[in-house]
């Protein structure tokens, strides 16, 4: 088990996979009790369309991906809270349209060699030491953000009409959230990729509302079984030589499971 | 002295008018309820109050060092998540954010003002308790307590004994009055104008027709009758 540790890739999987896991587990508890949970599958196969159209243009991808993702981010958690237009099918139409523009794009680029499976499924192994010094300055500025706007999330997460009553600018901590969000997605596509990144966004608090009933114990307990799930998908990936990025959502999966069972037990 | 006062308020949407014109003034101490038919525009005016809705014309001005963000608003039931997984604790803490400005965290002050409104509606107790394991009563009483946290001088409630049982409902005004009564809270409660027994309020302010107009609730009861 040590052993594995001892190469560089694997340091440099364990660290960006750390933060983004945090990451993830944060905003997820917001995003879940808002019932916004398919924003992240929506946001993410954005992602893929921004990251393809940059590769394809030559540009860095994370200077178009996330700009993108942010104003996407913004509109869809607008979208979803008008009661007139249906949030799920404009979720749902951004999530085709960006996967339809993103594969059109890869595919009339001639010359252009991109790994359709590393934006699809997530490349965590191959992140350089430059991935992880900006994964771990932006991951700073997410968990700095959240906690400063830690009381106005749970405040905006549970009633926002009274919120906005006591002085919340709701807008400006929705645009906040959704700046945090954009970039968990960003950074969570090296990691699982545009198809399993919302599981890690989704499952953490998922399994920690099984047992907790305070929205502080289930962000901390999201956060502690998400980086879990991660730490044991990536052992057990390099053990197996299985996909990591499956091998993290299988992981996630089974604490689901062990949660929802603990939870049964604790009620009875 | 006036704690509230509409002047000639218009409120709509687009060319949709809903309220054309409230006029009225609140006393501190008051306890107004507001009736009128389904859609006569009520949660439109109290939204109006809060500064959730900005009037089309006319003003609304506060007294007595009130500002918008100092009133404690009780939502329809029906708006926070019933299986919400939060404490009371953490939701009543929420009422303090309009006294935080860009501070972060609450301060001691502000947990000690929380556990003061749980003490005022006799559920201290249930300060750690989860909310998604209380009685509709309860609940009812944890959001009040939250709204108490937020003001010192009006409460502002929206239908608050909807899906209330009978003995909730009059436990639920009772301590509406005891507020009114003996804090001096000011109160503004939409409720049904069905029953002479919701119209517990020293005024009543009627939407009819898109306008509002205030009189006192014996004087109310007497022309309606």
């Amino acid at each position: 088990m040590v052993e594995m540790f001892s190469y560089p890739f694997m340091q440099r999987a364990m660290l960006v996979g750390l933060m983004i896991s945090i990451c993830a587990a944060l905003v997820g508890v917001s995003l879940v009790l808002r019932r916004n949970s398919m924003i992240g599958d929506g946001l993410s196969h954005t992602a893929f369309s921004a990251f393809a159209i940059a590769t394809v243009l030559g540009v860095a991808p994370l200077y178009i991906a996330l700009p993108v993702v942010i104003i996407a981010s913004f509109f869809v958690l607008r979208l979803s809270q008008n009661k007139r237009i249906h949030g799920d099918a404009a979720i749902a139409v951004l999530s085709a349209s960006s996967l339809a523009i993103g594969t059109m794009a890869i595919s009339v680029s001639k010359g252009v060699n991109i790994d359709l499976n590393s934006y699809l499924f997530g490349s965590i192994l191959a992140v350089s030491w430059t991935d992880v010094i900006l994964s771990g300055f932006l991951a700073l500025i997410v968990v700095a953000l959240y906690l400063f706007a830690y009381h106005r999330i749970f405040a905006i997460t549970f009633d926002e009409e009274f919120a906005k009553s006591v002085g919340v600018k709701t807008g400006l901590y929705d645009a906040i959230f959704a700046a945090i969000c954009s970039v968990v997605i960003v950074l969570g596509m090296r990691l699982l990729g545009s198809l399993l990144i919302s599981s890690l966004i989704i499952f953490p608090t998922l399994s920690a509302m099984r047992l907790c009933n305070s929205f502080k114990k289930i962000i901390m307990a999201s956060v502690i079984i998400s980086i879990l799930a991660f730490v044991a998908g990536l052992m057990m990936s390099y053990s197996l030589a299985t996909p990591t990025g499956a091998t993290v959502v299988i992981m996630n999966l089974v604490a689901f499971i062990i949660c929802y069972l603990l939870g049964k037990i604790q009620k009875s | 002295m006036s704690i509230l006062v509409a002047k000639k308020v218009k409120i709509g949407f687009g060319e949709n008018v809903i309220i054309k014109d409230a006029s009225f003034s609140l006393d501190e101490g008051d306890f107004a309820c507001v009736v009128g038919t389904n859609g006569s525009g009520k949660s439109t005016l109290i939204k109006a109050i809060l500064g959730l809705i900005k009037p089309m014309s006319g003003t609304i001005e506060y007294g007595d060092g009130l500002t918008q963000t100092t009133i404690g608003y009780l939502p329809q039931e029906t708006r926070p998540d019933a299986n919400f997984p939060a404490t009371v604790e953490e939701i009543v803490l929420s009422g303090c954010l309009g006294h935080m400005k860009m501070r972060p965290f609450y301060c001691h002050k502000e947990h000690e003002h929380v556990r003061e409104s749980l003490r005022t509606l006799g559920i201290d107790e249930l300060a750690k308790a989860s909310f998604m394991k209380l009685s509709g009563g309860q609940k009812q009483k944890v959001l009040l307590a939250r709204s108490l946290s937020a003001t010192k001088k009006l409460l502002i409630l929206d239908e608050p004994s909807n899906n209330l049982d009978y003995k909730s409902r009059k436990d639920f005004y009772k301590t509406l009055k005891k507020l009114n009564s003996e804090q001096g809270l000011t109160i503004i409660m939409i409720t049904h104008d069905l029953d002479a027994d919701d119209l517990i309020g020293n005024k009543v302010i009627a939407i009819s027709d898109g306008v509002a107009k205030i009189a006192a609730t014996a004087e109310y009861l007497e022309g309606r009758a």
